[in-house]
């Protein structure tokens, strides 16, 4: 087990290749094959979740290999409180979603040699801490993405497809000029993650600054934050189901993960004096916006991706707080936007998948044809409404707990913001599964054992999580507090 | 090391070689019916004559022919640069629908003698080699453009690279003119010293230099003389502009090197250049290279020819390679010999492909692309996305670590808006190649589109380089040393 995030990362590369050599025709082969090159990252993330030391702070499971040595690039991996949670998202989720692929008839092969080269860039950004390997894995993401929103997507996926592309290495390119000037900071000059945050203190105010928000942009744009969000509207219809999953569950937590690994970590300073507008405001205006938007939409799916801007905001606004209960709430609720909004992705397709139609006003009365999916369905709005018992409630009020200490008007706003939320969902139950039954549909399928396979994991830490939040919050009480401590002591 | 004539002879063997193979070409010419054979004895010589180079990679330092051409290991660094671009032009032409017919004599020839000119442009000590081989180089490339003769925009490109480049080469030499009357000699060491320790006029030195550098930047396509690439690239044969923009581009960077850094500037014992006082070249090179890359950018947008939008991304490049020349350091100069070998794959490698569609269906606009990947064998269509993602620096392409050593220079020194300026400029650049990206996966053929068939010929480069494209991404240790250990101007 001495290589254990390797293996985590590079099993699904090898599965991508495996699957270039089968023959193009053998379809189910190449399912198979992929869905079984995602089973070892997700035994390997259970037995991290078993054997990650919890009282540590600091990173675990450590590999340190020189790549590059003249100029300083290493191979370094290891996860610690942070990214172990995200780690077991994205194991968790890949696996799921190559099940959910499995209607998936088009080039077929190329489909899922794609999907593995994104589950490996995936886990990739989360174990690095070498700056350029974490850039690496970063921008190996982007081409696999592109492909898949441009071949698998919907009417308007090129056009959606490339403006992912473009918006994301627009941010991306800025983290590059940040990572250079970072490294040129040290002497002798490295890209090593825990050698520039502990140098956090040399860095010169203005430097600093500079450098957070060249770096914030780049984040931001992915987590999407407010005006650099307009992306994801589009990507995320368009995209198929699972790589809908798979943007929404985990490469919009790598945008709040980023801003904690770098912005928190190496340029603390900076983050007391900024977080205050660029994270509390923003993520405040996020989470009202967001939720705005999408009480207007008709297009379920279009609905749940501007949900997904406005759960993000409480992320920020957590984030903001410094406070333990904020911070550890942000990324609480980092996890469980995961789950539960892969959940709804995932129930969207199963319906679209039936009735090849997402307009909310086009159904009625389904909770009597589809009484299982509907169920399913209810729990996960629910869920996404922040209902005490289900998983999405704890984090959101720890961030608001948090928050209220430090800013009691944006917490105010944001609290307030629950009431929309629990508006556009409740209103979207009553119309797609509650009235009259829509005589065009009487006929529609049952959700399949498929389909509840990919479900019924998700909806089990949903409901553990509700309860016993500690599950995770023990993983990374440590090390966010020790971070949390980093950015006071600067303030 | 300063040998006289004959001694010479034995450190200029891989000249030899070449000159040999083009007389036995032209030669053979006159008695071979199968005009292809021409092309392996050409292809042949270019090999031996790359061993030859190879040879010489450890040998010190030295003068040659009396101080006119100079033997050091960055010259050998681009030797083999420019005898693998000629090797794989003629490859490319062995198996292209555009070089065929009886005059494949003549052509082979004259792609040899302008390799022949990129040597000695690489290894010259002196102004008057540098602009003879310049011009030797400029002169054989116009005879290359207009090898189409039946084909009008063949001859069209011929002329108007000839006009634009006699207007440079004029403008070239008048600098040089200034030069050697503020220095009193031609000798680049001499003119360093007459500039470092004499009290020459500012404003007389600034403009000599800015005149010089006028027949360089059209040698590597940098505005404002950068007019004539899309004509040319367009209007040639695609080997001769894949050919060009590798090779051409090269040999002008080799020489722009040589005249700025030991020439015009000094080396520190920290490993940054100091140039001249007075001369304050850099500042204007660094407009120059934020103009060049956004123009080519910008223009590139809303090309619809593959092989015109190539040109404008081959000038874009330039402005990026320009980077590297004005922070003044080892760094960037290494970075810009490192991007020559990342830019060498990847751009061979893109008109490769656009010869081979040409090949197959005789076309070089993009709605030629339509659907490439699905029409029967993507191959093509997946080797032009490595190609053209390299291109734009996405990781895990070796345009990316070209790109990154470059950035990594500029912010070394601190020159932050350039460095803006030149990533910004990769994103404006990625919506043009992911357009013809778009074309080949994202959309579908119409029906009548045949499929592209790529020879056994064709696909070994084609593998070979878009492996070579991905390997490098990688892990490129290896070149970058190579290029570290390159960097040493034989200074006597």
């Amino acid at each position: 087990m001495d290589h254990i995030l390797t293996y985590m990362t590079f099993v699904p590369i090898a599965g991508a290749l495996i699957v270039l050599c089968l023959p193009s025709a053998a379809h189910n082969l190449i399912r198979w094959t992929a869905a079984i090159a995602t089973v070892p990252p997700l035994l390997l993330a259970i037995w991290l979740f078993v054997n990650f030391d919890r009282t540590q702070a600091g990173f675990q499971f450590v590999e340190h290999y020189p790549w590059i040595p003249s100029f300083n690039i290493e191979y370094f991996v290891g996860v610690d409180g942070i990214s172990i949670t995200m780690v077991l998202l994205t194991a968790l989720l890949s696996f799921l979603c190559m099940f959910a692929s499995w209607g998936i008839e088009k080039a077929v092969k190329g489909y899922f040699a794609l999907f593995l080269l994104l589950d490996a860039a995936m886990m990739g950004v989360f174990v690095a801490l070498d700056f350029f390997l974490f850039y690496i894995f970063w921008e190996l993401m982007l081409l696999p993405m592109y492909f898949l929103i441009g071949i698998w997507g919907g009417p308007r996926r090129e056009y959606a497809a490339i403006k992912f592309f473009l918006y994301t290495l627009a941010g991306s390119v800025l983290m590059l000029l940040a990572l250079l000037a970072l490294y040129f900071t040290q002497t002798p000059h490295t890209f090593d993650m825990t050698k520039l945050m502990a140098a956090h203190a040399t860095y010169s105010h203005s430097f600093q600054t500079v450098i957070w928000i060249a770096l914030f942009i780049g984040f931001a744009i992915k987590i999407p934050a407010f005006p650099f969000h307009t992306w994801l509207p589009d990507a995320h219809v368009e995209a198929p189901t699972a790589i809908s999953v798979i943007l929404a569950g985990v490469l919009l937590k790598m945008g709040t993960y980023g801003i904690l690994r770098i912005n928190f970590g190496m340029l603390p300073q900076a983050t007391a004096e900024l977080s205050y507008y660029f994270l509390g405001a923003l993520g405040t205006f996020n989470i009202v916006y967001g939720a705005l938007c999408a009480m207007a939409q008709k297009d379920l799916k279009k609905l749940v991706a501007y949900s997904s801007i406005s759960h993000m905001g409480y992320v920020m606004l957590g984030m903001a707080s410094f406070t333990p209960q904020g911070i550890q709430g942000a990324v609480l609720q980092m996890f469980n936007h995961g789950t539960v909004t892969a959940m709804l992705f995932l129930l969207v397709g199963v319906i679209y998948d039936r009735a090849h139609h997402r307009e909310i006003e086009g159904f009625g009365g389904l909770a009597s044809i589809m009484p299982v999916y509907t169920g399913v369905t209810g729990l996960a709005f629910f869920a996404a409404m922040g209902l005490p018992g289900l998983s999405a409630f704890i984090s959101e009020v720890l961030v608001l707990l948090g928050a209220w200490q430090k800013y009691p008007g944006l917490t105010a706003i944001s609290a307030s913001a629950v009431i929309l939320t629990a508006g556009y969902l409740l209103w979207t139950l009553q119309r797609m599964f509650l009235g009259k039954v829509n005589e065009k549909y009487v006929s529609l399928a049952e959700i399949s054992g498929r389909e509840i396979f990919t479900l019924a994991p998700l909806a089990v830490i949903v409901v553990i999580l509700g309860v016993y939040p500690h599950a995770i919050l023990d993983l990374m009480s440590r090390s966010l507090n020790s971070l949390n401590q980093l950015v006071l002591a600067s303030l | 090391m300063n040998l006289g004539n004959l001694p010479s002879l034995g450190y200029i063997l891989p000249e030899l070689i070449l000159v040999v193979t083009i007389l036995a070409v032209f030669i053979a010419d006159l008695v071979v019916r199968e005009k292809e054979r021409l092309g392996e004895l050409a292809l042949a010589g270019a090999a031996l004559s790359l061993l030859a180079v190879a040879r010489l990679a450890s040998t010190p330092g030295g003068w040659l022919f009396s101080k006119m051409i100079v033997q050091d290991p960055f010259g050998v660094f681009f030797k083999v640069i420019f005898a693998l671009a000629a090797m794989a032009a003629i490859w490319m032409s062995l198996d292209s629908k555009e070089i065929t017919g009886p005059n494949q004599g003549e052509y082979y020839g004259l792609l040899l003698s302008s390799t022949l000119g990129m040597y000695f442009m690489a290894s010259s000590a002196n102004l008057l080699m540098a602009y003879l081989s310049l011009e030797f180089v400029s002169l054989t490339s116009y005879a290359l453009t207009g090898y189409l003769r039946h084909d009008r925009r063949s001859g069209e490109a011929a002329l108007k690279y000839l006009i634009y480049g006699g207007v440079a080469s004029g403008t070239m030499i008048y600098g040089m003119s200034w030069l050697f009357g503020l220095a009193g000699s031609l000798d680049f060491v001499q003119i360093n010293s007459a500039l470092a320790h004499g009290d020459p006029n500012k404003l007389a030195v600034f403009i000599a230099v800015l005149l010089t550098l006028a027949g360089f930047g059209y040698k590597v396509a940098a505005v404002p003389f950068h007019m004539w690439v899309p004509d040319v690239y367009t209007g040639a044969p695609i080997p001769v502009s894949a050919f060009l923009s590798v090779g051409s581009k090269a040999a002008g960077f080799a020489l722009l090197m040589r005249v700025f850094y030991p020439a015009l500037s000094q080396l520190g014992a920290d490993g940054s250049w100091q140039f001249l006082p007075g001369v304050d070249w850099p500042q204007l090179v660094l407009v120059l290279s934020m103009v060049t890359m956004t123009l080519g950018n910008l223009s590139a947008l809303s090309q619809r020819n593959l092989k015109r939008l190539l040109a404008y991304s081959s000038i874009a490049h330039a402005g990026y390679m320009l980077m590297g020349f004005v922070v003044l350091s080892n760094e960037g100069l290494r970075a810009m010999m490192f991007y020559m070998v990342v830019y060498y794959l990847m751009n061979i490698g893109a008109f490769l492909v656009v010869m081979i569609v040409a090949n197959s269906t005789g076309r070089e606009d993009i709605d030629g692309y339509r659907g490439l990947a699905w029409r029967g064998g993507a191959a093509p269509a997946v080797a032009m996305a490595i190609f053209l993602f390299s291109l734009t620096g996405l990781p895990p392409l070796a345009g990316f670590v070209g790109k990154f050593y470059l950035f990594a220079a500029v912010i070394r020194q601190q020159l932050y808006f350039l460095a803006l300026v030149g990533v910004l400029n990769s994103v404006i650049s990625l919506y043009y190649y992911a357009r013809v990206v778009r074309t080949m996966f994202l959309d579908l053929p119409e029906g009548d589109e045949a499929p592209v068939t790529v020879s056994m010929h064709n696909g070994a480069l084609m593998w070979g380089l878009s492996a070579a494209t991905i390997v490098l991404g990688l892990y490129w240790a290896p070149i970058i040393a190579l290029a570290d250990r390159s960097l040493q101007f034989f200074m006597g």
